[in-house]
């Protein structure tokens, strides 16, 4: 083990010399308690490390120990239905109310394994070797590392083990044996390999209307959340944890609150996965990196974060990883490379902002694994522009390297319209491959709903710039109709409650049922007005509340109440006389 | 507690702004405080700031006025700043940096606890849901406060926030409870003596007194200290909370002068500058202060924190209150047009936002219908400022019936609602709320179930209403 001597601290950044061998991104323990850092720079004798945790107390002289190997995260069974620091270190309640520096925490914990192999066979890197079971998270398989190939010499009986056992040992053709149990260890700033890349398949089903429906994201896919403060980026993502139909989501809170964190931990274990029907935290994993916790260790984070998504997209899971928010996360780098003298970029982030992104961006895929199955990660990222403003560095890059974009309003959140996601400021590059999707799922007039939903929204706000000067009413029918149309697509399809026990998860094909209910809506309206029935009859018939109202009062359990709905539209259309508002008067 | 007191003297090298520049002769650590004694023996704290093998920094705070280079003395405690703390601090007024002004005995140290706090593990936070009342509608119904939220009010400069401040220290209780619940602690980051006074006479008035502290570093004390006053604060308020089980409410005022400290004094650092001038970490700087408030499991105080700030030129987009609000649990804001008007308190609904009210209100913490009502409103006041917008264009005759009626609408929710003589307990907020809905055509109010339209606004009622 290589060793050095601080001579420089100074926040989060420290240098040291050495005579010995240092490796970049090489992980360091630093003074007395043995706090976590990485090496980030080398010059001469000289090593510059970035510490993972609170450098208060750390003195010049004191010792730097080199681990030989790149910052990396354990890998096995006890991380499902579990929270963890930046760095994959649980967080649990016996550690104490406040987080001290230095924790080496390990949850000692058994977790059931069965054999999927027998001595003699042979593996590859990435097979499977085993099941495994733990009481809080959903089952899994044992992984031979990737790097490990040979012949089983010997594999351990059923029973329940700690994760550390060696339960495989796997002999190499040069004779060179690895002792395998439940985890492995894997650097965080490596891909982890795959087989190949796949073509994107079908949609991550999200529950969300606005998203699913209108910009809807690929499994496999990356898509970018940018909005403000308070304009739903948490409550978005929290959403879309409970409710998208991956198999297991890995949750990254990065510089955000503590109280968000809780949350999850409180209301997860309470909440049933609507698609597999077992409890929601069983699939879910939390890094938290609250605000207030040490910089560097919300940089590492991230990386964290994908690198145990990619683990479990390994044994053929379809996973989705939320990020909140890669702004903080940018932020961490900026302020680490500002300490190292570095030369500031725009809005003084390094330079190598934006290929650090497209890095990490660049890991969401759905690929053939190591293990002969198919997996993905999809990675949905939130981003806080700094006054809002979308045209700072961390939202412009990040929009080149995502393909579905997500634009949350601050007008919209102000008016407690949710979820605040623009229509017309929001795209997805994924809708041509999701429509076979929409076919085979009963609904093969989709996209040109979508279309006409989309422009109908487009035409509101052109519409409404005119109204502002010449008077709503003094626009024609046709056009008054159009607004009244848009107004109900906003009102009844697009806002959802995240909130509501009814509508905070909409099943594609409850949302089918109401996309095609307004559509006739808007058909039957048309016939009408060509008729010559007067808009006023239209926009003040009391089954517009109904359908206003359809999220909250129709549930999953009732599809077939928009059916009925559509006949009584029918009815209530077919009653309306042409021109009778001028006759009546 | 290791109390390693080496001192130093004729080492300094360099004094800049609120900076010595020291040769490193003896072994201390980041962060560790110190205290720097001049010619005359007065001490001033201090921080060690950066190190290297031979020289160190340490951030003086207070003034370096009258420091020279030969003559001051630094003493190294060997520890990161402390507080020595006990429950006797109820009823007492403390300088900046947490010492007695008030002529009375020195604070008993039961605990001396680090002022930067430690990160409460995400594990052991309680979600907050205790329903805070705090009298005002615009809150209690449309943004409410639970204990362990941070929630700020976003001002500017001549608005009342002091008196919306001291109101709710005074007056916040819980649903059915008994005001004077909380310990108050009041800190003030570089204001006006005046806005100290006000708020102690305050407090004074109505009996609470005895359990409210004071931290004040005023306008005229030093802007390195301004950087630990909420630090000494927090960590009073830590401990009454989570030692002593006690519900601490902590009023800050102004955190812009904070902020605008830590400009000054990162800047003379000469650390590279980031929007308008403000240091990078300003963000994670201002994250380690508010992320303090909270509940814990098992304990049975609590830590709510109302920080009060001026935005500059009253812009939200300022990086002060915008990091601010990606930090808190939403916002306050106050608006100058409603104050102009004599709307008291001057609470611009739209922009204001609790995060936390979804966990502290409805069915079994408030009222069934409280989150429906709040949304409705919010929802027709959005409408009406639209209209308001259209209006102010081509004049109301253009207006249909509808829009005219939420134009009027926009007025008596200001008028009638937002403003308020006396303090209101919610169910008197909501009664005010369900009044005015009743003024708009029932197929407008979309965001009401069939049934609370039935309990609360249907025709019935009206006619009663309008009869009695
Ligand atoms: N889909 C939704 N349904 C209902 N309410 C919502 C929804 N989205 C957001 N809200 C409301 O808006 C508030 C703010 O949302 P959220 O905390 O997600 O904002 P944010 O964009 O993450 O802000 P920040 O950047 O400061 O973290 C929530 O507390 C909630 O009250
Ligand atoms: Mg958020």
């Amino acid at each position: 083990m290589s060793e050095a001597r601080i001579n420089w601290i100074s926040g989060p950044v420290l240098r040291a010399t050495s005579e010995q061998q240092f490796h970049i991104h090489e992980s360091i323990r630093v003074g007395e308690v043995g706090l976590l850092g990485e090496v980030i720079r080398i010059n001469g004798d000289e090593i510059v490390a970035q510490v993972y945790e609170d450098t208060s107390g750390l003195r010049p002289g004191e010792a730097v120990f080199g681990s030989g190997s790149p910052l990396s995260v354990r890998l096995g069974p006890g991380l499902l239905g579990n929270l963890f620091d930046g760095l994959l270190r649980p967080l649990t309640l016996e550690q104490g109310n406040f987080v001290k520096p230095g924790i080496q925490a390990r949850v000692e914990e058994k977790f059931g394994f069965t054999p999927r192999l027998k001595p003699g066979d042979q593996v590859e890197g990435g097979a499977i070797f085993g099941t495994l079971n733990s009481a809080k998270g959903r089952p899994q398989y044992a992984l031979v590392p990737p790097w490990v190939n040979g012949e089983v010499t010997w594999i351990d009986e059923a029973g329940e083990y700690p994760d550390d056992k060696t339960i495989c040992i796997i002999k190499e053709s040069d004779g060179k044996e690895h002792q395998l149990s439940m985890c492995h260890d894997w650097p965080v700033r490596e891909p982890r390999p795959i087989k190949k890349r796949m073509k994107i398949q079908g949609p991550l089903l999200t529950g969300q209307r606005i998203l699913d429906s209108l910009f809807p994201l690929a499994c496999g896919g990356r898509a970018a959340m940018p909005g403000g403060f308070g304009t739903g980026k948490t409550v978005l993502q929290e959403t879309l944890a409970k409710w998208c139909d991956a198999d297991v989501i890995v949750y990254v809170g990065c510089g955000e609150r503590g109280n968000e964190m809780a949350g999850v931990l409180d209301e997860f274990p309470q909440l049933e996965d609507p698609h597999s029907g077992r409890q929601l935290m069983e699939r879910t994993l939390i890094i938290a990196n609250t605000s207030n916790m040490p910089v560097a260790a919300r940089e590492a984070s991230i990386y964290t974060a994908v690198t145990v998504a990619e683990y479990l997209r390994d044994q053929g899971l379809r996973v989705a990883l939320m990020a909140d928010s890669t702004s903080r996360w940018a932020e961490a780098l900026r302020e680490v490379s500002g300490r190292l003298g570095e030369l500031p970029g725009e809005s003084g982030y390094p330079a190598y902002l934006s290929s650090r992104l497209a890095d990490f961006y660049e890991r969401a895929a759905a690929v053939h694994t190591l293990c002969g199955k198919t997996g993905s990660v999809t990675l949905i990222g939130a981003i806080s522009p700094p006054g809002g403003d979308f045209s700072e560095p961390v939202t412009t890059h990040t929009k080149r390297y995502t393909k579905v974009y997500w634009t949350l309003d601050s007008t919209r959140a102000q008016a407690r319209f949710y979820p605040a996601v623009h229509p017309l400021l929001s795209y997805s590059e994924d809708i041509q491959s999701l429509v076979d999707f929409w076919k085979q799922n009963h609904h093969p007039d989709w996209l040109k709903q979508r279309r006409r939903f989309l422009s109908m929204m487009e035409d509101q706000q052109r519409l409404e710039r005119m109204a502002r000067i010449i008077g709503k009413d003094a626009l024609p029918p046709r056009q008054q109709h159009t607004l009244m149309c848009a107004e109900l697509i906003n009102e009844a399809f697009l806002s959802q409650s995240a909130f509501s026990d009814i509508d905070r998860y909409c099943s594609p094909q409850r949302q089918a049922a109401m996309m095609r209910l307004i559509h006739h809506f808007i058909v039957k309206s048309e016939e009408a007005l060509e008729r010559g029935v007067a808009i006023e009859d239209i926009s003040s018939m009391p089954l517009l509340r109904r359908l206003q109202r359809m999220g909250e009062e129709i549930g999953e359990d009732n599809i077939k109440a928009f059916t009925q709905l559509s006949h009584s539209l029918d009815e209530a259309f077919s009653k309306l006389k042409e021109g009778e508002t001028d006759a009546a008067g | 507690m290791l109390q390693a007191d080496l001192s130093s003297s004729g080492s300094i090298t360099r004094i800049e702004g609120p900076l010595l520049f020291l040769k490193r002769n003896v072994n201390v650590g980041l962060n560790d405080s110190v205290v720097v004694i001049d010619e005359q023996q007065r001490n001033r704290p201090g921080r060690i700031t950066a190190l290297d093998d031979e020289s160190m920094i340490v951030e003086v705070l207070e003034t370096t006025s009258g420091l020279s280079l030969s003559n001051t003395r630094v003493r190294f405690h060997g520890e990161a700043l402390h507080f020595g703390i006990g429950p006797d601090i109820l009823g007492r007024v403390l300088d900046g940096v947490g010492r007695p002004i008030d002529h009375g005995p020195p604070i008993s140290s039961k605990k001396r606890l680090r002022i930067d706090g430690m990160s409460i593990n995400p594990v052991a936070r309680e979600t907050p849901r205790d329903f805070i009342e705090t009298g005002f509608s615009t809150i209690d119904l449309m943004n409410s406060l639970v204990r362990g939220q941070k929630l700020p009010i976003f001002s500017g400069g001549g608005l009342p926030h002091d008196r919306i401040a001291a109101e709710i220290a005074r007056s916040a209780k819980l649903l059915g409870g008994e005001a004077n619940d909380f310990v108050v602690i009041f800190v003030a980051i570089g204001v006006s003596y005046d806005t100290a006074d006000y708020f102690r006479n305050t407090m004074e008035e109505s009996g609470a007194l005895n359990h409210t502290v004071m931290f004040l570093n005023l306008a005229s004390d030093s802007s390195t200290q301004r950087l630990l006053t909420p630090r000494y604060a927090l960590t009073a308020a830590e401990y009454l909370a989570f030692e002593e089980n006690r519900h601490v409410l902590v009023v800050m005022t102004d955190m812009t002068n904070y902020c605008e400290a830590l400009r000054e004094v990162s800047a003379s650092h000469g650390e590279i500058p980031g929007r308008k001038g403000y240091p990078g970490y300003m963000y994670s700087d201002l994250a380690t202060i508010f992320e303090r408030a909270g509940c814990i499991k098992g304990c049975g105080g609590t830590l709510t924190q109302v920080p009060i700030l001026t935005m500059p030129s009253d812009d939200i987009t300022h990086p002060i209150p915008d990091l601010t609000g990606y930090i808190t649990e939403g916002q306050i804001v106050l608006d100058r047009e409603l104050h102009r008007h004599d709307i008291y308190p001057p609470v611009k609904v739209l922009p204001s936002l609790s995060r936390l009210m979804k966990d502290g209100t409805g069915e079994g913490f408030t009222d069934v219908d409280h989150p429906a009502l709040s949304n409705q409103l919010y929802a027709a006041y959005s409408r009406a400022i639209h209209v308001r917008v259209l209006a102010s264009v081509m004049g109301t005759e253009g207006l249909s019936e509808t829009d005219r009626l939420f134009l009027q609408f926009g007025e008596e929710f200001e008028r009638e609602f937002v403003q308020q003589g006396q303090r209101r307990s919610l169910e008197e907020s909501m009664t005010a709320g369900w009044e005015l809905l009743m003024k708009l055509p029932i197929s407008e109010l979309n965001r009401l179930s069939d049934m609370q339209i039935d309990t609360h606004i249907s025709d019935r009622e009206r006619q009663q209403r309008r009869g009695s």
